[in-house]
């Protein structure tokens, strides 16, 4: 794999291609994406065991930043890192020590000198996982739980390993993303996903207001009308309707938006009839998506929240595997000068 | 050496020691399990040969590997399958070769994450010698001394075959 400086991979990826931080899916190709689904897949049958714990992490440090809050994304790390036999410590850092004045730096660096393996990142600023790793705590592990606008890696990966599970492969899916792309972090990451890993069409569906500017430029078409967006479709991904990132007018009223964008039966029936549905949760019901389609049968929203722990456990025991391999070549490479 | 070493006279070793072991303990009811991806082929023909009905269960011990902290994760892991309870019975378990004992101790440490077996009987096809840990298995196929240069691998799996490779240094 060829990584220049500038790349996000110079980062997250040792010199023979493991991964060592997981901040983006930027760079990240298919059969690396899917060796993550791939060791998702093992990961899920642990899940379904009376004693759901494999030693992999045993005698190591997870520490969850989290920066912004969180309660699915940051509980399903937890469990994964449990899981994986790791000892897990939660900071809540908004309330904590960067109250009391300490730097973030600080912060880090004091975490790093409880010899901690691995961070797991929340923030709302984009770019914190990658400042973090590049100049903070070098020397350990960070898992990218989404920043700012930029990306949320793993829970485009959960939503990936849950497309293949009910599709079997991407080859030839259409698939859409409805709703709040303009502040959405996992849209991002989940257009970049479906194209690497072969998805017939990428189609996102919203207003003009809700769309960043030159969408298309990810990888995507656009359409405004959703009654001619439903056609044909394999997978629809509901986003949240960010209500606490809303600046300004950007919409006429929720009811008005549930009108044109939201998900209810009708529109469903427009797509394929094995069109599976989507939504990376909380959902704001009668907001985005109607009761009877989150509750129905094409809902996998609940398929979503398991399988992002087995993605979650994939990323940390890889991420943690690049981190031994990148140290076990470092001290050969002293051993030899 | 590779034509002392046919399978169906080392499967037929296999199979009577198990016979044997399975008298001896009055097993009356074992299920079979195979560490992948050889022992998983011999475990099917095993369990055939000595009329054991049921899905056979496949064990990958990636996650349960102690060399985690100085290679990392296996790429190619693939789940485990136990088909049935394991808590109570009397489990066969079938690996193709063994050497350190490693594989062996972390298969156990799986199972007993599915549950408290009555008892376990370990046969191996082929024993390599050079044990790292107190593992001996119940029934082996044959022991082999190999040369430094020397490696061992059953291919299959069908038809079932054993390759005696020369690495040349």
């Amino acid at each position: 794999m060829t990584a220049n400086d500038r790349s996000p991979n110079h980062l997250q990826l040792t010199r023979d291609g493991q991964l060592r931080h997981f901040l983006t899916l930027d760079g990240l190709d298919r059969s690396l994406l899917t060796d993550i689904l791939d060791t998702a897949d093992s990961f899920i049958e642990v899940g379904e065991r009376t004693i759901k714990k494999v030693p992999l992490l045993r005698g190591r440090t997870v520490v969850n930043l989290f920066f912004e809050s969180s309660t699915r994304t940051r509980s399903t790390f937890e469990l994964a890192a449990k899981r994986l036999s790791a000892d897990v410590l939660n900071l809540d850092i908004s309330t904590s020590a960067t109250s009391k004045g300490e730097s973030l730096s600080d912060t880090l660096l004091n975490l790093e000198a409880m010899a901690s393996d691995m961070f797991v990142v929340r923030h709302s600023q984009s770019g914190a996982p990658h400042f973090i790793a590049e100049s903070v705590t070098p020397g350990v592990a960070i898992i990218n739980a989404g920043d700012g606008r930029h990306a949320h890696p793993t829970q485009a990966m959960l939503d990936m390993l849950t497309i293949r599970q009910h599709k079997g492969s991407f080859e030839g899916l259409r698939v859409a993303i409805v709703g709040d792309v303009l502040h959405s972090r996992v849209a991002r990451s989940q257009i970049r996903a479906l194209n690497e890993l072969g998805a017939a069409e990428v189609r996102v569906i919203a207003p003009g207001t809700l769309l960043p500017k030159d969408v298309e430029s990810l990888g995507c078409t656009v359409e405004y009308d959703m009654l001619r967006g439903m056609k044909d479709l394999d997978v629809v991904i509901m986003l949240r309707l960010q209500k606490e990132r809303m600046e300004g007018a950007l919409l006429p009223s929720e009811r008005e938006f549930y009108r044109l964008y939201g998900l209810n039966r009708e529109k469903l029936a427009l797509a394929h009839p094995e069109c599976i549905v989507m939504h990376p949760g909380p959902i704001n019901r009668g907001v985005e998506i109607e009761s009877a389609v989150a509750d129905g049968p094409q809902s996998v929203i609940l398929n979503q929240v398991t399988n992002g722990i087995a993605v979650r456990m994939a990323v940390m025991s890889m991420a943690m595997g690049g981190q031994v391999a990148d140290r076990q070549m470092q001290q050969s490479e002293r051993a030899q000068a | 050496m590779t034509a002392q070493l046919d399978i169906n006279q080392l499967l037929d070793q296999l199979e009577n020691g198990l016979r044997r072991m399975i008298e001896d303990r009055q097993v009356a009811d074992p299920v079979v399990i195979g560490i992948r991806t050889g022992g998983v082929w011999l475990a099917d023909v095993l369990a055939k040969r000595l009329g054991i009905e049921g899905p056979i269960g496949e064990l990958d011990i990636s996650f349960y590997r102690d060399d985690f902290s100085r290679i990392g994760l296996n790429p190619r892991v693939k789940p485990s399958s136990l088909p049935f309870d394991t808590e109570g019975r009397d489990i066969l378990l079938i690996d193709d070769v063994i050497m350190s004992g490693r594989t062996i101790r972390a298969a156990m440490n799986e199972i007993f994450d599915y549950g408290r077996p009555a008892s376990i009987i370990l046969a191996t096809l082929i024993d390599l010698g050079a044990r790292e840990l107190p593992i001996q298995p119940d029934v082996t196929g044959r022991t082999l001394e190999l040369d430094a240069n020397q490696r061992v691998k059953l291919r299959g799996p069908d038809p079932l075959r054993i390759e005696l490779q020369e690495t040349g240094h």
